[in-house]
């Protein structure tokens, strides 16, 4: 695939040195304004990639704060044409941070694939990350997805062996998500030899970068995780951040955006300071 | 599996699709496993001693085969009310009296057979109405193992006979409060646990949904419910039934019966779903085929409850056991190919056979196929007194005497 802003992103922070920060983030939480704010402030914070969630009412992978982000941006009105509208929003003031959607088949399959990779691609969308499309349904997405230009990227586990691997990585592009335990999102910290290990492992098999996500929450874990990653992600505590900065009704305060702001540059200080603790 | 050209039980393919509808679709972490289970379940398949073991088993713990009874004031009834010129023979494949109170035995003892074959040492499960969760409870203390039932906390409430049933037998039950609480909650719930303990942790999925191969699987440990009824009718009759009746929820007990009658021209068959309120009433059913269209939900594709953005509506029935927004995939392909029909049936309506039923045969049925009676009682009357119904009476009502109780403005 050519080069692409995920690519270029990923280039210039392995030239300076550094992980990146992939921030992800419910689209529509808690409403679609505040989403967008929060959007730019990670940018501006120090963010190197943004997922950006695309809310579903049955997320089977994910933990608590994750679902509960995804019922509050549904419940704030939050649709697929809100989250693509979102993402061309943001690329008014922001042409190069790179915007990966995230989520679940089912509201891609009903607009049509086709229909829906050329909207994303219109909007701005450099990837997708869709949670229940193993390799085994390449042609559901994957491709046409690879064929409108987008990357996809997918997601490798603790359970995908060497065996399973090639089949994996295959038709994936712009990066490989490693997810560092067997589990839903916000669960227990990673283990960091056993990811070191792991995404050593990966690395045989491809040229990708490789990100490790679940279970990263503070400026610490992204430290130690981003020693040998090409990226580390961060889901569940920037979204539990969104959930305790709102008023008793749900609804954003003036502490949401800059809450975000500051636990941002806290993890982006942490993957600056990866390799520095290596040597 | 047999591989007739042009035979309807030819399904699933290799990637385990019925025409457009099942296959896998599910996280990475749970591939590798779900892979692993189609061996295991083909491996077991091969192997005379899984067969012979499971039908030891299905003999003399789970009480089978199941009567095939003839319900012969029933029959009478819908005969008085056409005026005594119609009324098809009505037949109840007796699913009810097998061990835990209904079909959903079958599969556990078929499932829990294969989960010790692969090494597994912990159960999970999620249920609606409480029926899978005590036969999974059940079959885990039979053989040893811990079980984790998740059921939807409005669930909990509206079936707690069940619940502590489930207790009784050794099981855990966590309560889903995440949605709205009910069965597809808990599916994802269920699904959750299988992806953070997939080393030691076997899911025994209750309904013929699910990815490839549950669909498939769950359909042959229920297939004994059709073949037996083959059987049984031709030895009373001398020939096929005419028509076959069943409820659908994820439809493993309809599934069951059907699956054995598809490739028989001249036996009509019907799904009965659940009709809640009213199709026309919005979100007030959970009839997935009659009011839904295709999507993808809980690893495979299939007709789903869903909104113009593809996120899934809850549904609505008076049973908790029909409460699901999805239909396992093979009903979805067999609606499709206008093979079976899908009609259904309100909640007033169920309400009313089960009255009937228990009144004139002395049988309290489920709530789940008294969706399905309330359809014969409405088709009998219309069909020619040489015509024969049989319907899957595939659970007691025990568990539903305190929320018909509630329906019916009874106290206990």
């Amino acid at each position: 695939m050519t080069e692409t802003r995920i690519s270029r992103r990923f280039a210039e922070c392995a030239a300076a040195g550094r992980p990146a920060l992939v921030t992800f983030v419910m689209a529509g939480d808690p409403d679609l304004e505040t989403s967008l704010a929060v959007a730019k402030t990670l940018a501006a914070s120090g963010a190197d990639v943004i997922e950006l969630g695309m809310p579903f009412s049955d997320p089977m992978a994910d933990g608590p704060a994750i679902q509960a982000a995804g019922q509050r941006a549904l419940k704030g009105g939050q649709t697929m044409a809100r989250t693509l509208d979102l993402v061309r929003r943001f690329r008014e003031s922001d042409a190069t941070t790179p915007i990966v959607l995230m989520g679940y088949y089912n509201p891609i399959y009903v607009r049509g694939s086709e229909a829906f990779v050329a909207e994303a691609k219109d909007a701005g969308v450099d990837g997708l990350i869709i949670v229940d499309l193993p390799p085994e349904a390449d042609d559901e997405l994957c491709l046409p997805a690879l064929g409108a230009g987008l990357n996809f990227i997918r997601l490798a586990t603790p359970t995908t062996d060497d065996r399973r691997l090639p089949a994996v990585l295959a038709n994936t592009s712009g990066f490989v998500y490693y997810v560092s335990i067997t589990g839903i999102t916000g669960s227990a910290a990673p283990d960091a030899t056993k990811v070191a290990e792991a995404v050593g492992r990966i690395k045989r098999h491809t040229g990708l970068p490789v990100a490790v996500g679940f279970g990263v929450r503070d400026a610490a874990t992204a430290r130690e995780i981003g020693r040998n990653a090409d990226g580390v992600v961060v889901g569940s505590a920037l979204v539990a951040a969104i959930a305790a900065s709102l008023d008793a009704d749900g609804r954003a305060t003036a502490k949401t955006v800059p809450a975000i702001g500051t636990l941002v540059a806290d993890l982006a200080s942490g993957v600056r300071a990866a390799r520095l603790a290596a040597e | 599996m047999n591989t007739t050209p042009n035979s309807l039980r030819n399904g699933p393919d290799d990637r385990g699709f019925f025409g457009l509808y099942g296959g896998r679709f599910v996280a990475e972490t749970l591939m590798p496993l779900i892979l692993e289970l189609e061996q295991a379940y083909a491996d077991a398949k091969a192997d005379p001693s899984f067969e012979a073991e499971l039908s030891a088993l299905s003999t003399h713990y789970a009480g089978r085969p199941s009567a095939l009874y003839y319900a012969e004031r029933l029959t009478e009834w819908c005969r008085e009310k056409s005026g005594g010129k119609f009324g098809a023979e009505i037949w109840f494949k007796r699913e009810e009296l097998n061990h835990t109170g209904s079909h959903k035995i079958n599969n556990c003892l078929g499932q829990i057979l294969l989960a010790r074959r692969m090494g597994k040492t912990r159960i999970i499960a999620e249920t609606g109405a409480g029926q899978h969760g005590v036969a999974s409870a059940t079959v885990s203390a039979r053989f040893g193992l811990p079980c984790m039932v998740y059921m939807g906390a409005v669930d909990v409430e509206r079936q707690k006979p069940n619940v502590f049933r489930m207790k009784l037998l050794g099981a855990e039950v966590t309560p889903v409060t995440s949605g709205a609480g009910t069965l597809k909650d808990a599916m994802n719930e269920a699904l959750r646990d299988w992806v953070t303990n997939v080393a030691d942790t076997y899911y025994l999925i209750g309904t013929a949904a699910g990815p490839h191969p549950y669909p498939a699987m769950v359909r042959d440990f229920q297939s004994v419910i059709g073949s037996e009824t083959k059987a049984q009718f031709f030895a009373q009759k001398g020939k096929l039934p005419d028509t076959v009746v069943a409820c659908i929820g994820g439809g493993s007990n309809a599934i069951g019966l059907f699956h054995p009658f598809l490739d028989d021209p001249s036996v009509e068959i019907v799904g009965v779903e659940a009709g809640g309120h009213g199709i026309d009433v919005e979100n007030g059913h959970a009839a997935s085929m009659t009011g839904g269209r295709p999507g993808v939900l809980h690893g495979n594709r299939t007709y789903l409850l869903q909104d113009g953005d593809g996120q899934i509506l809850e549904g609505h029935s008076i049973s908790a056991g029909l409460d699901y927004p999805g239909v396992g995939p093979e009903h979805s392909w067999l609606k499709d190919t206008g093979r079976v029909s899908y009609v259904p049936a309100t909640d007033k309506e169920a309400l009313e056979a089960f009255q009937v039923c228990s009144r004139l045969e002395g049988i309290i049925p489920a709530l789940e196929p008294s969706h399905a009676l309330a359809h014969v009682l409405k088709m009998a009357p219309t069909m020619d007194k040489d015509k024969s119904i049989v319907l899957c009476l595939s659970g007691r009502g025990d568990k539903d005497v305190f929320s018909v109780a509630d329906h019916l403005g009874e106290t206990m």
